[in-house]
């Protein structure tokens, strides 16, 4: 192919992302754009060419090694979305825009750990980019058929490297609080990580099922090989040391690497997404691995050691003369390659303005314009940093024209960056851990680092000869840079990330020890270890001062403008309930002016911005501590309002529900007493009137007058049965009433109780059949049960027909219990009437019709006196044929 | 003479009455419930009816709303003698049309005296 389609090719596919970037900007509150999904693949810009083609390099060379790069970060997901959960927290509260940024925050908005994280992630990653740049002209050369040439302004890297830059810029930097999501960005990043992922099974699939028959054949073929089983195990004890080395690497660099911490923390938009991601993100690592494998054995089984096998995946295919295959996995390659560079670029320059630029040298410059020329100065630090990083890229590549494969230099950066490990993850979970610490791990670790790995590498490339790799500095052995200390067994990579691990955690916890950080450092501290805990808000401020209102206004005009000033003061003003007013600012008005300020100028800077309007006095840790605390205890003492409050509309409801209950209840007791008034007088209003007669009428025949004498008799029975039987409820329901307990036999009792009623029954008609009563003893209070039988017998009497009227009374010994049922024939109890017939208080509805004497009192005391023997009294609803009503009684009941 | 239709369902109270207004010269008609009532007074329109409220079946508010209801009855005057002896009881009775408005217990000569003052002039 010739090197302009191929470049015809590259700028359409640019254009393509640039498009789909733009579209997803335009969009960024859709669904399309801001979802999980988008999120969990953009994580997938970890995936960069050293992936893309390293990995088969080292799977034909080295064997397995090549899974290290991607089990680490498969194994710390579970600690990733735990971390990953408290960083964004803290993130999004103080507007952090990098991972130098956040180190600084955590260290009290230290500006100078922020330089040093910057300084350091730009060693790590410049060379890093150069290696991507590299890939893509190595790949660019083989596709291409073109001559060669080397000079800058024929060289086709160059110009993708400055499309790249223009991408980054474009995207990057349309804002200048750098802590703002770009979802165009991070969408084209997405597509571009499906589409690699895709370039890539496909490339895969092709070389295992096309070019082999599938996996076992490539198996057999390649296990015939000499060289097999190093490919394939673990050769020794120092190549599974090395593995476990990688895999910590990969680890921290899924935390660190300044791209990582750019889409997973700056791009997150919702800590709901770091779900999806969880499962997703290593699903996507996995389906990438699955293949590596095999392309590398297929490019040994066919290639052999003639090509680099880092290309095997594009040699494979141009082998066979499948171009378009080859100029899929070259458009995949550029994609991982794209991505890579954009985001890493746009995060780096971020630090770099924000980190080191602003608050080292432009603060002053910044402080006297306008808002209007502050946004173009601050976008175009940006921009030029952007530039700068890529073009500087580009310059180490084609200077150091490396000889190493890209996997090393991958790895390089990852040792690099791991020097943050200790001041990063520490932090965040150890309130003591100080600024002075962090910096001196950081450049202790670096330093040994840079003797370990940089140095050999750089001697060894300028310096022929040199004796200082293998001999050491003056032949001193004990600092031989690939064997510190006499460690002779490990690779270089992992020797050195050991050593500068080792010296770096040193240092950071000896000096957190023996020095403690000045006051503001340590409430930061506290503040981000305890993050997870609390939902921050300006009361929570770790730092105070005097200023005048006016004066941090024009710092906030200067850097946001009048119209984001005010639209932001008047919220928070409003959210407090402040008198915008008030001439001085208050705490959480300065901390809330430092927080904003944090997205476009970073946090050492929006510090010192504030701080130079600001009288600033010491808070005390106690005193931090303590608003911690209040925080705290806001939070939980809303939950407990929300959950009292739910309480107490529970209470409120079942308050409700009893009170309806009790005015029923009151209403039933009204009628109730309506019903014994009536009652009690209706008996002597006959006695009165019967009396009065009596007393009046001289010449009464006396055969009358004996029977006016009996109805007042009568008359006064009545009332005293009435009495009784009031009283009697009353004690029962009240509990006064002792029972007489001893043991009876049921028979009897029966027997008594109809007996007792005999004469009634007979004078209706009624038959009454008791045979049915099994021969059982059982503890109760006989005057009480006759009591209940005899009001059941003569319900039913009052309700049978006349003359063809039957009770039947049953009686079942069930083991612990007796089962007795009164059946009659009568005309049953009225289906609405039943679940009220044993109420105290009840009463039919209709007052005005008259019950027979004591309805409404018999069924209330039976079931008083059932319960007081703790058995149960029912009316069988299904009993059709007339009324049927059931008792059970315990044999034992105390 | 006047006729008069004593309405109760307790006998013994019905049993005085009868005994205290035959001496007084009255033809006592006895009823047990509202719908006893209207039968007899079907056949024998009474100048007065002593009424119940609480009774079985048709009771006295119902007895005295049909009793109302027909013109044939306009001459009959009612007097209520109730249990139920509440203000509003009493208030409800009049309101229905009822001449008087007795509360058990009550005294017999008052009762008599009444009637007489009602129907005799």
């Amino acid at each position: 192919m010739p090197n302009y389609a191929l470049i015809i090719v590259i700028v359409c596919y640019l254009l393509l992302l640039f498009g789909m970037g733009i579209w997803a900007d335009r969009r960024s509150n859709s669904k399309w754009v801001h979802n999980p999904w988008v999120y969990s693949l953009s994580l997938a810009v970890y995936c960069s060419a050293w992936t893309y083609y390293g990995s088969v390099g080292i799977a034909a060379t080295d064997g397995i090694g090549f899974l290290t790069t991607y089990l680490g970060p498969v194994i710390a997901l579970p600690l990733w979305i735990l971390v990953m959960k408290r960083i964004v927290l803290v993130s999004k509260q103080h507007q952090v825009s990098s991972i130098a940024d956040f180190i600084s925050l955590r260290y009290g908005n230290n500006r100078s750990i922020g330089a040093i994280v910057t300084v350091i992630c730009v060693i790590a990653v410049v060379p890093y980019i150069a290696l991507q740049l590299k890939a893509v002209s190595e790949t660019f050369d083989i596709l291409t058929t073109g001559d060669k040439s080397n000079s800058l302004l024929t060289d086709s890297t160059f110009y993708i490297a400055i499309l790249l830059a223009v991408f980054a810029a474009l995207f990057g930097t349309q804002t200048t609080d750098a802590s703002q999501q770009r979802s165009g960005l991070m969408f084209s990043v997405a597509i571009e990580s499906v589409l690699k992922l895709i370039f890539f099974l496909i490339i895969g699939i092709y070389a295992t099922f096309y070019l082999f028959d599938g996996t076992i054949d490539i198996y057999n073929q390649i296990s015939a090989l000499e060289e097999f089983d190093k490919l394939a195990t673990f050769e020794n004890m120092e190549s599974s040391i090395n593995w476990y080395f990688m895999i910590a690497l990969s680890f921290f660099a899924i935390f660190l690497l300044p791209r990582q911490f750019q889409a997973s923390v700056v791009e997150n938009t919702s800590t709901n997404h770091l779900k999806k991601a969880s499962w997703v993100f290593p699903l996507y690592l996995l389906l990438f691995n699955v293949f590596v494998i095999f392309i590398a054995w297929a490019g040994k089984l066919v290639l052999g050691n003639q090509v680099n096998p880092d290309y095997y995946t594009l040699f494979l295919p141009l082998h066979h003369g499948h171009k378009l295959i080859g100029l899929m996995v070259f458009l995949g390659g550029l994609s991982s390659v794209i991505s890579m560079v954009v985001v890493s670029a746009l995060a780096l320059s971020t630090m770099v303005s924000n980190n080191l630029i602003i608050p080292y040298g432009f603060l002053k410059v910044l402080n006297k314009n306008n808002s209007e020329s502050n946004f173009q100065t601050i976008k175009n630090i940006r921009r030029v940093a952007i530039f700068s990083l890529i073009i500087g890229a580009y310059i180490f590549y084609v200077n150091f024209n490396i000889e190493l494969s890209l996997f090393s230099i991958g790895l390089i950066a990852f040792v690099i960056i791991a020097q943050l490990a200790p001041a990063f993850f520490i932090g965040l979970f150890w309130n003591r851990g100080s600024a002075t610490a962090a910096k001196m791990g950081i450049l202790a670790g670096s330093t040994v680092t840079f003797y370990t790995l940089a140095l050999p590498f750089i001697t060894d490339v300028f310096v022929s000869n040199s004796k200082f790799t293998s001999d050491g500095p003056f032949g001193w052995e004990l600092l031989k840079p690939y064997a510190l200390f006499g460690l002779d067994f490990m690779p270089p990579v992992p020797h050195a990330f050991f050593w500068s691990m080792v010296i770096n955690l040193m240092f950071y916890l000896v000096f957190s020890v023996i020095r403690k950080g000045n006051y503001r450092e340590r409430n930061y501290a506290e503040m981000v270890v305890n993050a997870s805990s609390l939902k921050m808000g300006e009361n929570a401020y770790v730092w105070k001062g005097e200023a005048n209102k006016t004066d941090i206004e024009q710092v906030l005009i200067r850097f946001l403008g009048a119209k984001k000033t005010h639209r932001a003061l008047t919220l928070f003003y409003r959210k407090y309930n402040i008198n915008p007013n008030e001439e001085k600012a208050d705490a959480r008005l300065v901390n809330f002016s430092e927080k904003i300020l944090t997205g476009s100028i970073g946090a050492a800077s929006a510090k010192l911005m504030i701080g130079s309007v600001v009288k600033e006095q010491p808070v005390t840790l106690p005193e931090v501590l303590k608003i911690l605390e209040e925080n705290k205890e806001t939070i939980s003492a809303n939950k407990q309002l929300q959950q009292q409050s739910y309480d107490l509309q529970r209470l409120t409801d079942s308050l409700q529900q009893a009170n309806e209950a009790l005015i029923e209840k009151d209403k039933q007791k009204d009628e109730f007493l309506d019903t014994v008034a009536h009652e009690l007088k209706t008996p002597t209003a006959s006695i009165r009137a019967a009396s009065e007669i009596l007393a009046d009428d001289d010449d009464m025949p006396e055969e009358l007058r004996q029977k006016f004498l009996n109805n007042i008799v009568a008359d006064a029975d009545r009332l005293s049965v009435l009495i009784t039987n009031i009283l009697d409820l009353e004690k029962l329901s009240s509990g006064r009433e002792i029972m007489h307990k001893r043991t009876n036999n049921l028979q009897s009792t029966v027997k008594k109780a109809v007996d007792g009623i005999y004469q009634l029954a007979s004078r209706k008609g009624v038959k009454i059949d008791a045979s049915q009563v099994e021969d059982v003893t059982l503890v109760y209070d006989e005057d009480r049960i006759l009591q209940v039988f005899t009001n059941l017998l003569s319900n039913s009497i009052k309700f049978v027909p006349e003359h063809n009227g039957h009770i039947n009374i049953n009686g079942k010994d069930l083991g612990n219990r007796v089962k007795l049922t009164f059946e009659d024939n009568g005309k049953g109890i009225p289906q609405e009437d039943m679940k009220y017939i044993f109420e105290k208080f009840y009463q039919s509805n209709n007052q005005n019709i008259k019950k027979p004497l004591g309805s409404g009192m018999g069924l209330a005391i039976s079931r008083q006196i059932i319960e007081s023997h703790n058995g149960v009294i029912e009316i069988d609803k299904n009993y059709q044929k007339g009324a049927r009503f059931i008792i059970e009684l315990q044999k034992e009941n105390a | 003479m006047k006729k008069l239709l004593i309405v109760d369902d307790e006998p013994n109270i019905v049993m005085s009455l009868e005994y205290a207004f035959q001496k007084q010269n009255y033809n006592v008609f006895i009823a047990r419930d509202g719908s006893e009532a209207l039968k007899i007074m079907e056949q024998e329109i009474p100048d007065l009816v002593i009424l119940d409220i609480m009774m079985p079946q048709v009771d006295g508010y119902e007895t005295i709303a049909r009793i109302k209801d027909n013109p044939a009855f306009a001459k009959a005057k009612i007097i209520f003698l109730s249990a139920k002896n509440k203000a509003a009881d009493i208030e409800k009775g009049l309101s229905l049309g009822a001449d008087l408005y007795f509360t058990k217990p009550f005294s017999v000569k008052k009762l008599i005296t009444a009637v007489n003052d009602l129907i005799r002039i």
